[in-house]
């Protein structure tokens, strides 16, 4: 029987994670600005895996395929995990993190909404666990490499492994800037050293700190139109601006500065659009704080102190296990159980 | 105006539609063909039909009286004859038939003897039996007999007399036209509900989309001899909510489970005041009110209405839908009711609109979606629960945490479900656990009364055995004085024996005493 009420917004799934995508888009196309189109292939290999993905997934669970396809939610992630690693990482690299995202941590957890941890990062840090080296070559920036693969050669290299005659890999990729601190710091060398490198850039890197400015961006877009609220981004990079800035005051030459932390990495990307995701997050306007600065402290402890260059993808995963307690603990009081102080 | 506006959590802003209804004044609905006037239209206690088939009746002339405590009366709102006293399709939710009290006009509309109440003069519980007597309950919504809210009970309980002119609910303008065309009424009803109540401070709260409405009140306000403080307040749904608007004129919360006197104030609709004053100064009871027919009608409108008056004969006023007529409303769209496309139930006092729907205004909504748990129902919920989490309790029976969770302060409001983009009907949920919940409390209430019984009978019997076996055993010992004197041993050990059964049967009997103890 229906009951009220019985209109509704005009809003859906659909619309929300449609924005999400809008809101990723500046930041592509500043990436291949500074880093080549080979992020435009990977993106595509991610989201046609997906979307196949889902479709098989959604059909063995015995639901209609099309609903669920049109949700988007299933290319979000594609989206998140393809820009979370290397751009000219090979086609398999990103089919088995899409599999791991899409089918084990979305679809055998019960699929959307049911999800214990965020999809992107499963897959992430599966890759990351099992394929270290590949997961290593980041495409380097324009003004190093002087030259980008077109996208007929990215495509070529990211399908075949071949590069183009008279190309190789050590002058199209490079470590990122969080890698390098950690290998230079290990040869003793200082951060102000260090820094000096030309992969640095102004902040956090040539090009990815101008990335990380577009991913704030969006991720003010999505607020002002009301898809995330400010909780977790603003916890997320305060406390990591916090930590950092602790760690950076109590020895400069040994951790690199709050302002290099927000700007490179996955920091942006993380605060504003992975820790965001609904499903794996905490849901309480408190618990949503806590759960965004465990994620900022966290990233920073496995940056500078953990076996990983970036932290985001494991803080985010460590976090999603702790929602359901910090949920309990965090419930609001409600109407007329507050107590009335006048 | 310096009063501080204070803001409840949540809320939302659907689409208004009221210009639509508020184009004409309220128009004087005629006589319908027929009547039919439920005897349960309140909460409470149905009232007693106190007239026969075939009995003439004049219009204002009582047709059931209250009975009970919590009850008021009903009268017929035209002349006529009564044809029958039978169930009838009531609006309810469930569709479901009820005593109604079926009445012919006989075209005269003739009036039985009206008298005023001279208020001021008049004991407070005597006043307060005329306006049950006059069939006065709240016309906001809730129908709750209005002289039981009139009570001041310990003195200065009630502080604040709040009149609600909030009208958040989408399509509807009945109140607001009420306001607009009838404010110095609604104030003389005012004047009598602070007398009853000792009220220190008359305020009335409209939604800034209402100015026409708060001019005419401020207007009026300027005529009264007491202090009116006309509060403009923010339109967000459901800020017409009495225990949200206490919270946005006063800043207080009304405790969970409590009443809004609990913060001392007392919230009557602008509707129910403008009933009373023409109870008391007209001597008229409640027999008619102010309703909006609006949605895929000819000409939307508001309609003062005779209460009795068959859905479809109201909606007929509005001349021809514009499209196919795809199902009824009473009431708005985020908490109304559907009326099940059975039109010739009445109108009751808790009739404020009667919206028509077609597929273009009301599209059946999307298939569900599983929730993502994006909190934008926790955002929207104006009771500051968790919806999100309340749909999972109740989606898998687990009706403790959803009661841990304030199952119970969830007013059905409807705003989770008009955010989700899951298009998940949570409301719907919430209903369905409510009522399980309820009806598990019943079975255990019912099983524990059995139970009780059950003990309290098995507790009896033993100890009338016990009795007899006392009484039996005291003859045996009181007789055989002499017996014992022959020193026999027989007699002796039977004695002994009675003796011990005596014990026993004491003790046993302490011991049911006790256990028989917490039921009483
Ligand atoms: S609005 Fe709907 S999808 Fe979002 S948390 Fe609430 S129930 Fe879930
Ligand atoms: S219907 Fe209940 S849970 Fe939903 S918004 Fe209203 S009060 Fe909150």
């Amino acid at each position: 029987m229906l009951s009220s009420p019985y209109i509704s917004e005009k809003t859906s799934v659909s619309i929300i994670m449609l924005k999400v995508m809008l809101a990723l888009v500046p930041a592509i196309a500043a990436y291949v600005w500074y880093f080549g189109p080979a992020i435009l292939i990977s993106l595509t290999i991610a989201s046609v895996t997906a979307l196949g993905l889902e479709t098989i997934a959604v059909k063995l669970r015995g639901l209609p395929a099309k609903p669920f396809l049109m949700d988007g939610s299933a290319l979000v992630t594609a989206w998140l995990l393809a820009l979370s690693i290397p751009s000219i990482a090979p086609w398999w690299l990103i089919v088995v993190g899409t599999f791991f995202a899409i089918v084990v941590a979305k679809h055998l957890y019960g699929g959307l909404g049911n999800n214990l941890f965020n999809p992107a990062m499963v897959g992430y840090a599966v890759l990351i666990i099992s394929f270290p080296v590949q997961m290593t070559h980041w495409a380097a920036p324009y003004s190093l490499a002087g030259e980008h693969l077109g996208l007929l050669d990215a495509f070529n290299y990211i399908v075949s492994g071949v590069l183009p005659d008279g190309w190789k890999l050590d002058a199209i990729s490079t470590a990122t800037p969080l890698d390098t601190i950690r290998t230079q710091l290990q040869l003793h060398r200082t951060v102000t050293e260090i820094s000096q490198m030309p992969i640095f850039g102004s902040i956090g890197g040539q090009g990815s700190e101008i990335i990380a400015l577009l991913f704030l961006a969006g991720g003010v877009y999505l607020w002002l139109t009301r898809i995330i609220t400010w909780h977790i981004p603003v916890a997320f990079l305060g406390a990591l601006t916090l930590i950092s800035g602790l760690f950076y005051l109590y020895n400069p030459g040994q951790y690199a500065s709050p302002w290099f932390h927000l700007a490179t990495g996955g920091a942006m990307l993380g605060a504003f659009f992975i820790a965001t995701d609904p499903v794996s997050g905490a849901t309480t306007p408190k618990g949503k704080l806590i759960f965004g600065a465990g994620i900022g402290a966290l990233t920073y402890l496995i940056r500078a102190l953990g076996g990983y260059p970036d932290g985001v993808a494991f803080a985010v995963l460590l976090m999603n296990i702790t929602v359901p307690l910090i949920d309990a603990y965090t419930q609001p009081p409600v109407y007329g159980h507050k107590g009335n102080k006048k | 105006m310096s009063r501080q506006i204070y803001s409840f959590h949540g809320g939302v802003h659907p689409e208004e539609n009221k210009q639509i209804s508020t184009q004409h004044p309220i128009a004087i609905a005629p006589v319908p063909s027929r009547i039919i006037v439920p005897v349960h239209q309140h909460i409470g206690q149905p009232a007693k039909p106190c007239v026969a088939v075939g009995d003439q009746v004049l219009k204002g002339q009582i047709i059931a009286e209250a009975e009970g405590y919590i009850s008021v009366a009903a009268h017929a709102p035209t002349s006529g004859v009564v044809t029958a006293i039978a169930p009838h399709p009531v609006p309810h939710p469930s569709g479901l038939s009820d005593i109604c009290i079926h009445i012919t006009p006989d075209g005269q509309d003739l009036w039985t003897e009206r008298k005023p109440i001279d208020y001021r003069n008049l004991n407070a519980s005597a006043l307060r039996n005329r306006l049950r007597d006059m069939g006065i309950a709240g016309l906001g919504g809730a129908v709750f007999p209005t002289f039981i809210k009139l009570n001041p009970g310990v003195p200065q309980k009630v502080q604040t007399l709040l009149l609600n002119g909030g009208e958040c609910e989408p399509w509807i303008t009945c109140d607001d036209m009420t306001m607009r065309e009838h404010a110095a009424e609604i104030l003389q009803g005012a004047a009598i509900m602070r007398f009853m109540l000792r009220a220190e401070s008359v305020l009335v709260g409209i939604e800034d989309n209402k100015p026409q409405a708060i001019a005419a009140m401020q207007q009026a306000a300027t005529q009264c001899d007491f202090p009116i403080e006309i509060i403009t307040i923010p339109t967000l749904y459901p800020g017409g909510g009495a225990k949200q608007m206490i919270k946005t004129v006063t800043g207080q919360e009304v405790p969970s489970g409590g009443r809004s006197t609990d913060v001392g104030v007392a919230t009557f609709n602008i509707g129910t005041a403008l009933a009373i004053h023409r109870a008391v100064n007209h001597g008229e009871p409640l027999i008619s009110r102010v309703v909006t027919v609006t949605g895929n009608v000819g000409q939307a409108q508001n309609f003062e209405a005779l209460i009795g008056t068959p859905i479809n004969e109201l909606v007929a006023l509005t001349g021809n839908s514009v499209d196919p007529v795809t199902g009824y409303l009473m009431g708005g769209p985020m908490m109304g009711i559907e009326l099940a496309q059975i039109i010739d139930v009445p109108m009751v006092k808790a009739t404020n609109c009667i919206l028509v729907k077609s597929a273009k205004l009301f599209p059946p909504p999307p298939p569900a979606m599983p929730c993502i748990r994006c909190t934008r129902c926790a955002d929207a919920c104006p009771a500051d629960l968790q919806p999100q989490e309340l749909f999972w309790f109740a989606r898998s029976k687990d009706f403790d945490r959803a009661q841990k969770y304030r199952l119970f302060d969830c007013i059905e409001c409807g705003c989770c479900s008009y955010v989700c983009p899951s298009h998940i009907p949570l409301v719907q949920y919430y209903r369905y656990a409510k009522s399980e919940i309820s009806a598990k409390q019943k079975d255990q209430e019912a099983a524990d009364h059995a139970r009780e019984r059950h003990e309290t009978r098995i507790a009896r019997i033993e100890r009338e055995k016990q009795e007899r076996a006392d009484k039996l055993a005291q003859k045996a010992a009181s007789k055989p004085a002499a017996e014992s004197a022959t020193d026999d041993p027989a007699a002796a050990a039977k004695k002994a024996a009675i003796q011990a059964a005596i014990e026993r049967a004491k003790a046993a009997k302490a011991e049911s005493d006790v256990t028989a103890a917490p039921t009483e």
